[in-house]
C-alpha cells in the first residue's frame, strides 16, 4: 500500500484504508501521509564515514579476540585463593575478576560491534510488509468442519456408543496407576508431628558446649539453647530431631512471670520454650531481656516469654509450646515430659 | 525442486542448502521469513533480554551440573575454604563451595547463572508490562500473553527450587516456610508435606527432587513455551506504533536479515557480556558467609529472591487468625496468603479477557496503544504494580525498618492497609495524569507545538506563536481508536413489554461506561473543530 519513497498520489487520503474509525473524511486533516522519506545517515554517503564505521567495528571484533587470549591467559596464571584488593570493588578473587571482566568483554565486544555495523553499515531504510489475518476465510473454515465431520462419520464415534464410553472410561482410569505410584514418596503423617524427643527425665545439653544445663548456668537476661540428652550431631536423624525439639531457656524473675502455668512449669524462673515459631517454623533467635520479648527473624512474630509466650505482634496464631521442666539428682535440668502440644506451624490435625 | 543436479558449479554452501531443502523443506520457511519485517522501538527489546538471559541460564546451568551433587548425604568439609573445615554439611552444600572455591572459574560461572536468573525474571516482568500497557495482548495475541504469564510463574518456581539446591541456612528456611505453608492446607497439608520432604522436615529428600524439578521438569515445559512464544511472535508479526505509514494493515520495519540477525544477534552478547561483568564484580549468594543449613539456625534479614518477595509480603502482614473447631485446627494466617499468592498473579493474567468482554471487540489489533490513550486500563495496570510493590515493601519490612530506623510494627500496619488502598489510589491518581496527556494531545492537535516565541500584537497584547504540528504528527496523535460506552438500549419495546437485562450485562454496561463514558476518556479532536480554529482566527 505505502511505501518509503514519498510519491505524493500514492499517500492521499483516499488511498489510505480507512482505519481508526472517526477518520472517514476525503479532506481529513489527520489523514495518514504515508512512511516519511528515508534521511541517509552520514555513511550513506560519505564512503570516509562508513570506512571510519568499519574500522570501529573491527577494532570492537580485535578487542574481542584479544579479551579471550586474556580470559585463558587469566585462568592459566591466577591461582584459585589469590585475593587482591581492586579499586572500587575492594578485595576480590583475582581469578573470578579477571575471569568475569574479560569474558564479559569477549562477548560484549562482539555485541557492541554487531549492532554498531548493523546501525551504521546495513541499510536502514524502512520497509512495510503486509499483515493477513490470522483466521482462515470461511472456505477454509468450512473445508475443515466437512474433513472433521467425515472423519469423525467414518470413524463411528458418535453411533458406537458402547466403544465411546468404554473408552473414556479406560483412558480415565489409567492416570489412577501414576497416582498410585507416587504413594510411596513419603509416608503417612500418623502422629509424627505431635512428638519430639524430649521425654521425662531427659537432661537439657547445651548447645553450645554439649554439656548438661545447670539452673547457675542460666543467668537472668541470658538467652541459651538446648537440645535433649542423646541427640548427637552425627545421628542420621539429627536434622528431623532438632527441627522438633530445639529448645530456647530464659531466666525470668518468678514475680514477673504473669501466667501461673508458666511459672508452674519453670524452675526458680527458669523456663524452657521450644525455639520452632508457631508460624512457619523458622527458629526463633532475638531475645529481648528488658521486656522477655522474643522476635522471630522470618517473619517478625512476636512473644512474650512472661506471660505464657502469646503472641503479641505479627503473623503466628498461638503461643509458642513450653517445656516442663525440673532439676534431676545431679543438679542438672531436666525435662519433666514431652511439650503437651505440637510444636512448630499449625495444621489441619493439630486441633 | 533440487538444483544441485541442474547446476553442479553451483557455490558449495548453495549445494548445501539444497541438500538441506529436499529433505527439510527450508526454502519455504526461508521465503516466509528470511527478510521478515520488525519494527523497531526500545521497548521491543525487553522480551529479547528475557529470552537472552533464559538461554544464558540453560549454558551455565549445564555447567553446573557437571560439578553440583544433588544429594543431602551428610559430609565433613575438608576443602580449601578454611571456616568451614571441619563442619557437618550435606554433599549439595559442599559441592557448591567446591565449586566456589576449587574449580577455576565455578565461581564465575554460579554467579552469572544466579544473576542472570534475578535478571530474567525482572526482564520477563518489565516485558510483561510493555505488552500490558500498549494493550499488545489483544487478539489474536492473547494466548501468546497466557503463554508469557506462564513463563514467569514457572520461571519463579525454577528460581526458588534452584536457590533451595545448595542447601544453606538461608535457602534452608525459606524451604520450611514453605513446609510451613503446606501444613495450613486444610484436611490434606500434612500429607502433601510428607510427600513432599518424603517424611518429617527436612528429611533427606528434598534437594535430589527439587533439582530434577529444577533442572529436567520446569525448564522443560518453559523450552516449550519459549518455542511457541517465539512461533506466534513471528506468526503474528510484531505490533508496531502508529505513525505515518503504520496502518493495523501492515508492519513497517527493517528485515530479519540483516538487521535483526546483526542487532538482536549482537543483543544477544551484550547481555551476556554484561551479565559476566556484573558476576565479576558484585557477589551473590554468598553461601559459603550464609553457612549449611540447620533447622535450629537462622540468620536476620532473610530475604527470599526479588520475585519471591511478594510473596513473602502477603506471609509477613498476615494476622495470625488460626481457628480451631471440632478436633482439627483451621490455618487461616498462612493459608489466606498461600491462597492469595496465586490470587495476585491471576489478576493481571485474566485481565486481557476482561477488557475484550467489556469493550465487545472482536478485531485483530496490531497497532500498540499508548498507555495514555487507554485510561483505564493503564490506571488498572499502575494499579497492580503498586499492590505487588506494596506487598515487596511487606517482605523486606525488617530490611525497611533497620535501613530507615522505623518500627516494624508501623511498616507492618502501614502494608495491611496499603495492601486496599494504595491500589484505588494509584488507579485514580493514573487514570487523572492519562486524561490530562490525552487533553495535552488534543491542545497540540488543534493548536500547535508551543514555539517559545512571543509575539506583541499592535494593541500591545502579548501572545505565544504556536507552531502546527506536521501532517504526520497530527496522523500519530489522532490514530488511535476510541470506544463508545455500551448502549444498552431502551429496556421496553414499542409495546411495553420490559426486556430483562441479565446481571452480566448490567455489568458490562457499567464497566463499559466506567472505561469510555463521559469523563473517562477525552474525546480526540475531529477534523471540524480543527478546521474551525486554524482557519480564519489565526492561533490562540
Amino acid at each position: 500500500m505505502s511505501s518509503q519513497d514519498n510519491s505524493p498520489e500514492e499517500h492521499l487520503p483516499s488511498e489510505q484504508g480507512a482505519h481508526g474509525g472517526a477518520v472517514a473524511r476525503k479532506d481529513d486533516p489527520f489523514a495518514d501521509p504515508g512512511l516519511p522519506p528515508h534521511l541517509p545517515r552520514i555513511q550513506d554517503i560519505d564512503e570516509r564515514a562508513a570506512r571510519r564505521s568499519e574500522r570501529t567495528v573491527a577494532f570492537l571484533f580485535v578487542l574481542s579476540m584479544l579479551a579471550t587470549v586474556a580470559f585463558i591467559a587469566s585462568y592459566v596464571a591466577f591461582p584459585i585463593d589469590k585475593i587482591v584488593y581492586v579499586f572500587p570493588f575492594g578485595h576480590v578473587s583475582i581469578l573470578n575478576f579477571a575471569l568475569g571482566i574479560t569474558l564479559g568483554l569477549a562477548l560484549f565486544c562482539i555485541g557492541a560491534g554487531a549492532v554498531h555495523w548493523a546501525r551504521t553499515l546495513m541499510s536502514d531504510r524502512e520497509v512495510p510488509d503486509d499483515r493477513h489475518a490470522i483466521e482462515a476465510p470461511p472456505e477454509v473454515r468450512a473445508k475443515v468442519m466437512q474433513d472433521f465431520a467425515d472423519g469423525a462419520a467414518e470413524s463411528g464415534f458418535g453411533r458406537r456408543k458402547l466403544i465411546r464410553n468404554t473408552m473414556f472410561g479406560a483412558m480415565a482410569l489409567v492416570p489412577l496407576s501414576g497416582v498410585m505410584l507416587l504413594r510411596d514418596l513419603g509416608p503417612l503423617p500418623e502422629k509424627k508431628l505431635r512428638s519430639t524427643m524430649w521425654a521425662k527425665g531427659k537432661q537439657l545439653i547445651n548447645m553450645n558446649t554439649n554439656q548438661p544445663l545447670r539452673p547457675e548456668d542460666v543467668a537472668v537476661g541470658s538467652l541459651t539453647f538446648a537440645m535433649p540428652e542423646g541427640l548427637k550431631e552425627e545421628n542420621a536423624d539429627f536434622q528431623e530431631q532438632i527441627a522438633k525439639a530445639a529448645l530456647m531457656i530464659v531466666r525470668i524473675q518468678p514475680d514477673e512471670i504473669k501466667n501461673k502455668r508458666e511459672l508452674d512449669w519453670s524452675h526458680q524462673g527458669i523456663v524452657a520454650f521450644s525455639k520452632i515459631c508457631t508460624h512457619v517454623g523458622c527458629p526463633i533467635s532475638l531475645y529481648e531481656q528488658q521486656t522477655h520479648h522474643v522476635l522471630c527473624p522470618c517473619h517478625q512474630s512476636t512473644f512474650d516469654l512472661s506471660d505464657g509466650a502469646k503472641v503479641i505482634f505479627g503473623p503466628a496464631g498461638h503461643a509458642l509450646p513450653q517445656l516442663r521442666i525440673g532439676v534431676n539428682g545431679q543438679g542438672n535440668l531436666e525435662a519433666l515430659g514431652d511439650f503437651d502440644e505440637p510444636v512448630g506451624p499449625a495444621f489441619w490435625e493439630r486441633g | 525442486m533440487s538444483t544441485a543436479e541442474e547446476n553442479p558449479r553451483a557455490a558449495a554452501g548453495e549445494r548445501i542448502a539444497d541438500w538441506a531443502d529436499g529433505r527439510l523443506g527450508i526454502y519455504s520457511l526461508a521465503k516466509a521469513n528470511m527478510r521478515k519485517i520488525f519494527p523497531d522501538h526500545w521497548s521491543f527489546m525487553l522480551g529479547e533480554v528475557s529470552l537472552y538471559s533464559f538461554i544464558i541460564i540453560i549454558l551455565t546451568g549445564v555447567y553446573l551440573t557437571l560439578f553440583f551433587h544433588p544429594s543431602m548425604n551428610e559430609v565433613v568439609y575438608h576443602g580449601s575454604y578454611v571456616p568451614l573445615q571441619g563442619i557437618r554439611m550435606s554433599e549439595a552444600f559442599n559441592s557448591t563451595v567446591n565449586i566456589s572455591f576449587d574449580v577455576r572459574g565455578g565461581l564465575l560461572v554460579r554467579q552469572i547463572h544466579h544473576w542472570a536468573a534475578l535478571i530474567f525474571l525482572a526482564a520477563m516482568f518489565v516485558h510483561m508490562m510493555r505488552v500490558f500497557f500498549t494493550g499488545a495482548f489483544r487478539k489474536p495475541r492473547e494466548v501468546n500473553w497466557l503463554f508469557g504469564f506462564l513463563l514467569f510463574v514457572l520461571g519463579m518456581f525454577t528460581g526458588f527450587t534452584g536457590y533451595s539446591l545448595p542447601d544453606d541456612l538461608l535457602s534452608g528456611t525459606g524451604v520450611r516456610f514453605m513446609e510451613g505453608a503446606i501444613l495450613s492446607v486444610p484436611i490434606v497439608g500434612t500429607y502433601l508435606s510428607m510427600f513432599l520432604y518424603g517424611g518429617e522436615f527436612p528429611g533427606g529428600d528434598f534437594v535430589s527432587r527439587f533439582y530434577s524439578i529444577h533442572i529436567l521438569l520446569l525448564p522443560g515445559i518453559m523450552l516449550g513455551l519459549v518455542a511457541a512464544h517465539l512461533i506466534l511472535v513471528f506468526y503474528h508479526k510484531h505490533t508496531q506504533f502508529a505513525g505515518p505509514g503504520r496502518t493495523e494493515k501492515n508492519v513497517v520495519g527493517m528485515p530479519l536479515l540483516p538487521i535483526y540477525i546483526a542487532k538482536a544477534g549482537g543483543f544477544f552478547f551484550l547481555v551476556f557480556g554484561l551479565i559476566a561483568m556484573v558476576a565479576a564484580i558484585a557477589t551473590i549468594n554468598p553461601i559459603w558467609a550464609i553457612g549449611p543449613y540447620r533447622p535450629d539456625q537462622v540468620s536476620t534479614g532473610a530475604q527470599p529472591d526479588w520475585y519471591m518477595g511478594f510473596s513473602e509480603g502477603l506471609i509477613r502482614v498476615m494476622p495470625g487468625w488460626e481457628i480451631n473447631f471440632a478436633g482439627h485446627t483451621l490455618v487461616l494466617g498462612v493459608f489466606i496468603p498461600l491462597v492469595v499468592f496465586p490470587l495476585v498473579l491471576a489478576v493481571i493474567a485474566i485481565y486481557p479477557f476482561l477488557e475484550a468482554w467489556v469493550t465487545g471487540d472482536r478485531r485483530e489489533h496490531h497497532i500498540a496503544d499508548r498507555p495514555r490513550n487507554a485510561p483505564t486500563r493503564t490506571a488498572f495496570g499502575a494499579a497492580w504494580i503498586s499492590w505487588y510493590f506494596v506487598l515487596l515493601v511487606g517482605g523486606g519490612n525488617d530490611i525497611f525498618a533497620t535501613h530507615f530506623h522505623l518500627s516494624i510494627n508501623s511498616i507492618t500496619w502501614f502494608v495491611r492497609v496499603s495492601f486496599f488502598v494504595v491500589p484505588v489510589l494509584v488507579f485514580l491518581a493514573t487514570k487523572r495524569v492519562c486524561m490530562g496527556l490525552q487533553r495535552r494531545d488534543a491542545e497540540k492537535v488543534l493548536h500547535g507545538r508551543e514555539s517559545g516565541l512571543i509575539k506583541r500584537l499592535p494593541h500591545g497584547e502579548f501572545v505565544e506563536v504556536h507552531t502546527p504540528l506536521e501532517q504526520g504528527d497530527l496522523h500519530r496523535l489522532t490514530a488511535h481508536e476510541q470506544y463508545a460506552p455500551l448502549a444498552v438500549g431502551e429496556t421496553t419495546d414499542e409495546n411495553g413489554v420490559e426486556r430483562r437485562l441479565g446481571r452480566g450485562e448490567k455489568l458490562r454496561a457499567k464497566l463499559s461506561k466506567g472505561y469510555y463514558g463521559e469523563g473517562n476518556q477525552i474525546p480526540k479532536p475531529t477534523a471540524e473543530e480543527y478546521e474551525e480554529i486554524t482557519s480564519g482566527h489565526g492561533h490562540h
